[in-house]
């Protein structure tokens, strides 16, 4: 057992868990915090992305005790309280999700692309970038369509802050 | 996952202390490998050392017509390095087609050759760039470093610092990649040396792992052009055959991706 500190949507949080517990298994199963979804559990579905210190990784595929110390930014963290971050809102309004499972995933990749991007991004960059992230539902157009949308949102939003 | 007992180093020195007194361990670089093997009860270490802290680890130089990674540095760091994309902008290129955005957050050079995956992309570029590995221990050069699948010239407890690649007067990759794991189905790396020795690799084609494809060489010293190698034969014999592809498919891959890649090499 080792304790894990850590801050969680930016809450700090201390842990004691076994050493092989992934991080996403602190974050469901000793924090509550489900909107992290398990999907392939073999790394490649993307259903698990979290953001650390800023960055879109997927918490399946990381021991808890390896973000020892770092920032963690989960999808119930990206709300302002009642008021939807603007790719959460742009995934509602472009209908970008069917079941929901890879919604969050989804959502934690696509936030980090805009990033990254500063906001230029056309189709073919966002099919390219999303590569890790699988829709079963296969209902990518809608969910292109929603991070494009989004990108505009995020640049306005930026530029008024 | 079994149990394991993790542990941080914060230096070269440590990390490797650790690992002497344990009874099975594994370095832990990115883990976008050995975890996933690990879940699946693949792999069992008795104890995982982190090297993700080890500053040493992390960065690249560019000192004149060499090209220094060190052994931590990640995909993501190493696509968006200035001097990565000044020397070998080929290196820049893999890196952007390995993975995903994800992994190459997490995912490092040093991971990628020390697992020496048969599909994986880095040995190619390693093999055709005549690099060398630099461990704790002493510096191996590329040829001799990849021992087959999954095999490599590293022993027990040894760890891989860095890697330096001469500066090539031309270099390129392509690789044809698996549509769901982004592997190579088939890759190949082709450089020209500045001394105007040509070397070329393929990864995803060989059972022994990457290898050199001598005939593609012979073509290219006689005429640097994707012609070149069309009349090329290249053998199906110790080829990959798997639900995604068989021998012959590989081997015509290999023609094909090495064309790709003199005609997108600068």
């Amino acid at each position: 057992m080792s304790t894990v500190k850590l801050t969680v949507n930016g809450k700090a949080v201390a842990v004691d868990v076994e050493d092989r517990t992934l991080l996403v298994q602190l974050l469901r199963d000793h924090l509550n915090l489900t909107g992290t979804h398990v999907g392939c559990d073999t790394s490649q579905c993307g259903a698990c992305v979290i953001h650390m210190d800023g960055k879109a990784i997927k918490s399946c595929t990381m021991l808890a005790g390896q973000a020892d110390g770092a920032s963690i930014t989960t999808i119930e963290g990206i709300a302002k309280g009642d008021e939807l971050h603007p790719m959460q809102a742009a995934f509602r309004d472009n209908h970008g999700l069917q079941c929901g499972y890879c919604t969050p995933g989804m959502i934690m990749s696509a936030i980090d692309i805009v990033h990254r991007y500063g906001g230029q991004l056309d189709e073919a960059t966002v099919r390219h970038e999303l590569e890790g992230n699988i829709c079963r539902c296969t209902g990518y157009h809608n969910i292109v369509k929603a991070v494009l949308d989004a990108a505009g949102r995020m640049k306005v939003s930026q530029a008024a802050e | 996952m079994y149990q394991t007992v993790y542990h941080r180093a914060s230096s070269v020195d440590e990390a490797v202390a650790l690992f002497s007194k344990s009874s099975e361990a594994k370095f832990l670089a990115g883990g976008q490998t050995l975890l996933p093997v690990m879940k699946q009860r693949l792999a069992s270490p008795s104890d995982v050392i982190d090297l993700g802290k080890i500053k040493e680890l992390q960065g690249v130089e560019l000192s004149g017509d060499v090209l220094t990674i060190k052994a931590g540095t990640t995909y993501f760091d190493i696509m968006q390095n200035a001097d990565v994309k000044k020397a070998i902008p080929a290196i820049a290129y893999l890196t952007s087609v390995l993975g995903d955005p994800a992994v190459r957050y997490r995912g490092t050079i040093g991971g990628s050759i020390a697992n020496n995956d048969p599909a994986a992309d880095f040995p190619a570029a390693l093999l055709a760039l005549g690099a060398t590995v630099k461990t704790n221990k002493r510096s191996i050069t590329a040829d001799d470093f990849f021992q087959g699948m999954f095999t490599t010239a590293l022993e027990d407890g040894e760890l891989i610092t860095a890697v330096s690649f001469p500066v090539p007067a031309k270099a390129g990759y392509e690789k044809m990649r698996h549509p769901a794991s982004r592997f190579a189905l088939t890759g190949v790396f082709v450089a020209q040396t500045k001394s105007g020795e040509i070397r070329v690799a393929a990864t995803g084609a060989s059972q022994s792992g990457v290898m050199r494809v001598p005939a593609i060489e012979a073509a290219l010293k006689a005429n640097w052009s994707p012609s070149a190698i069309d009349g090329v034969s290249i053998s199906a014999s110790n080829l990959l055959a798997d639900i995604h592809g068989t021998a012959e498919y590989r081997a015509n891959l290999i023609k094909v991706m090495a064309q790709r890649a003199v005609a997108a090499a600068r």
